[in-house]
């Protein structure tokens, strides 16, 4: 997949977007490589040098917390994001096997699949009491279940598609 | 006229409060949006009155199903009575929560109505060295696990002079500041969410106090990106503490000048210790720093910071306002003042219970809580996060506070408490704590990064049905490293878990090793 930051012009463009925030903000880099990913769904191949630019640091130091953060990602997103709760709370509520049987489904359902990516487990979203937790893109899901989760699927493609 | 009031609180949202608000909405009834009372397992709570301030009665687990002709009625079978009337709401002590789930979180007259400013108020009437005394004298620690008495830290930070940026010029401007810790990533804690989220100017109130006492300019809050309601929350509350002179220069009419912005994390645990959220904060890795220096002398961006949890921060708007003396009068031995709890994991009836320290985890779970909600007898419960102690269900006496704790061997953390039925395999759960380590360890120290590792290989050495001798031995002594050797809480801690679940449940180790045995074998399918 072709990298949107390539051409001089996007180039430009992205240190736009980025020189408000490190004349506004002291230490900017992470900030800058949040903003990026808000704006592209990832870290595409040649932000990190423009980052290091306009942030006047090394694409070392940069590619250092890019790679720190589990949040930042080298990849497009998958158009529906699912992520299953692993830590206690919802283990003590069946987390491990929703997680199970959630990829059950996806392995057999090809679309679904495609549209989920892979689950990526988080620890923790904070709804401990409702377990097992979800997020479906921005939807926080409580006392998650196989079929919860397909229809927050299906809500979340319908919005893609009415978004489109 | 008739008011009703919809939770907007995440937890709320997760089991349909929105679709309930519109549902009431489209009906032609005017609806409040609020943060949750807390009572999480009848969530969404719908509650209604005569006018925005009178007596609410609710209805619990409402559903838009249930709203379709009319608004809900007095002989519904899901109605509750008087909300504070409820054993859950009636027995707490609320200083922190005393407004979250009554008012609209982001109405600033709202919050003044039910006593909001009153804290700050009284505080710029006073001298700072007469706040710092009175947050002293209240015995408010640190409730973000660590329990440092917030008065010395405060005292602390006050007797520095403010400094530049590091790596600024001398003539630059110089700086204090407040750093909320809200990077809540213990499993079975949500108090920080649903304060931000339920009463984001109570946090506001408290940093400004901080600043007066201390003389900070600038505060930072530091928000886990897996909260986006409660970043929206709170951003949407810091523009509008601005726009009424909560916020910014010359706070109230006072000489008092502080402003306030959010940063948000990226997906790493370990920025939740306080040096690791400095260097986030700071815009780089998050790994931990060695202390010496002081967060307090040489702390963000080389500045004197304060460095505080959001509970500890939003404990001094009432403080304040009610008196340290009331404060401190409640609790026990050096753990005073209230604690938020939060009942968690495979509980009936999870949520939040603030009361003063000393009440018991058994009461907490079993008079509150009500037991699990599978209805199985309760295997374990841990306390204090995933760094947190595993107790046993005959263990659930202990008072819950500070010292009590310690001497379980046990830690409070930041109150959460996760219980378990017996389905739970606890040399599972012993394996998981080694491994969320590998996941989350920062990497800085030895015992930490690679100790984590090995603490996986050597669990599942000792599980397998071919099990080495020493494996036992091998992790206790491994266990030992990673305590003494570790530079923070991460590597420091991961083996309360895994030894109390190997001390306290020895048996789930051995019939792990013959279940796998059974497994090779092909008797046991799973």
């Amino acid at each position: 997949m072709e990298s949107p930051i390539k051409t001089t012009e996007q180039i430009e463009t992205l240190k736009g977007l980025l020189t408000p925030i490190v004349k506004r903000e002291p230490g900017p880099v992470l900030l800058c490589l949040q903003a990026v990913q808000t704006q592209y769904g990832y870290i595409p191949d040649g932000a990190v040098a423009v980052i290091a630019e306009v942030c006047n640091v090394t694409r070392a130091d940069v590619h250092g917390v890019f790679s720190y953060y589990s949040d930042l990602k080298k990849t497009p997103p998958p158009v529906i994001s699912v992520r299953l709760c692993a830590a206690e709370a919802c283990q003590a509520v069946g987390g491990r096997a929703l997680a199970a049987a959630w990829g059950e489904v996806c392995a057999a359902d090809p679309d679904l699949a495609a549209a989920t990516g892979t689950n990526e487990p988080v620890f923790c979203l904070g709804n401990c009491a409702l377990g097992p937790a979800a997020l479906v893109n921005e939807q926080l899901i409580g006392n998650a279940n196989v079929e919860t989760l397909k229809s927050a699927v299906t809500a979340a493609q319908n919005a893609a598609e009415t978004a489109l | 006229m008739t008011v009703w009031f919809v939770p907007r609180d995440a937890a709320a949202l997760s089991v349909g409060a929105d679709a309930v608000a519109a549902a009431l909405e489209a009906l032609g009834e005017q609806v409040v949006r609020t943060g949750s009372r807390g009572l999480l397992w009848l969530e969404p709570l719908v509650e209604r009155a005569d006018s925005r301030n009178g007596t609410r009665v609710g209805w619990g687990n409402v559903q838009a199903s249930d709203l379709r002709d009319n608004p809900l009625t007095e002989t519904a079978a899901n109605f509750l009575g008087v909300v504070e009337e409820l054993d859950y709401l009636a027995c707490q002590n609320r200083w922190i929560y005393e407004r979250v789930g009554i008012i609209d979180p982001v109405d600033p007259d709202d919050y003044l109505f039910h006593g909001g400013m009153a804290g700050l108020q009284r505080a710029l009437e006073l001298s700072p060295a007469s706040v710092i005394t009175a947050v002293t004298e209240s015995g408010l620690r640190g409730r973000g696990g660590a329990g440092f008495p917030t008065g010395i830290k405060w005292q602390t930070v006050a007797e520095q002079s403010p400094v530049p940026h590091k790596g600024d010029p001398q003539d630059a401007p110089r700086h204090k500041y407040i750093c909320v810790n809200a990077d809540e990533g213990d499993s079975g804690t949500f108090a920080d969410r649903m304060l931000m989220e339920g009463d984001p100017f109570c946090l506001l109130e408290g940093m400004a106090i901080a600043a007066h006492a201390v003389g900070a300019d600038s505060g930072m809050i530091y928000l886990r990106s897996e909260y986006p309601a409660a970043i929206a929350v709170m951003s949407d509350a810091i523009d509008k503490a601005r726009a009424r002179g909560w916020l910014g220069q010359g706070i109230l009419g006072s000489a008092c000048n502080f402003d306030v912005t959010i940063r948000v994390g990226a997906g790493s645990y370990v920025c939740g210790e306080e040096t690791a959220m400095l260097e986030s904060l700071e815009g780089r890795r998050g790994t931990v720093r060695a202390k010496p220096p002081l967060p307090a002398i040489e702390g963000l961006f080389g500045t004197p910071t304060v460095i505080n949890n959001v509970l500890t921060i939003a404990s001094v708007p009432s403080i304040l306002a009610r008196g340290a003396e009331a404060y401190a009068a409640l609790g026990q031995e050096r753990s005073r003042g209230t604690q938020v709890f939060q009942l968690a994991g495979n509980i009936a009836r999870g949520g939040i219970v603030e009361v003063a320290f000393g009440i018991s985890a058994h009461e907490l779970i079993f008079d509150l809580g009500q037991g699990t909600k599978s209805g199985k007898p309760l295997k374990a419960v841990q306390v204090g996060g995933p760094l947190g102690a595993y107790l046993t269900a005959d263990s659930l006496q202990v008072s819950m506070a500070y010292e009590a704790l310690a001497a379980e061997g046990a830690m409070l953390g930041h109150g959460g408490l996760v219980v378990f039925d017996d389905s739970v395999d606890m040399a599972e759960q012993a394996r998981f704590a080694m491994e969320f380590c590998v996941e989350e360890s920062c990497g800085k120290c030895t015992p930490c990064r690679i100790g984590a590792v090995r603490g996986v290989e050597v669990i599942d050495d000792l599980l397998a049905s071919d099990a080495s001798e020493n494996a036992e031995q091998l992790l206790r002594d491994l266990c030992d490293v990673m305590t003494a050797g570790s530079l923070c809480a991460m590597g420091g801690l991961t083996p309360q878990p895994v030894l109390s679940a190997l001390d306290q449940f020895p048996e789930d180790f051995k019939r792990v090793a013959v279940r796998v045995d059974a497994t090779a074998q092909g008797v046991v399918h799973e």
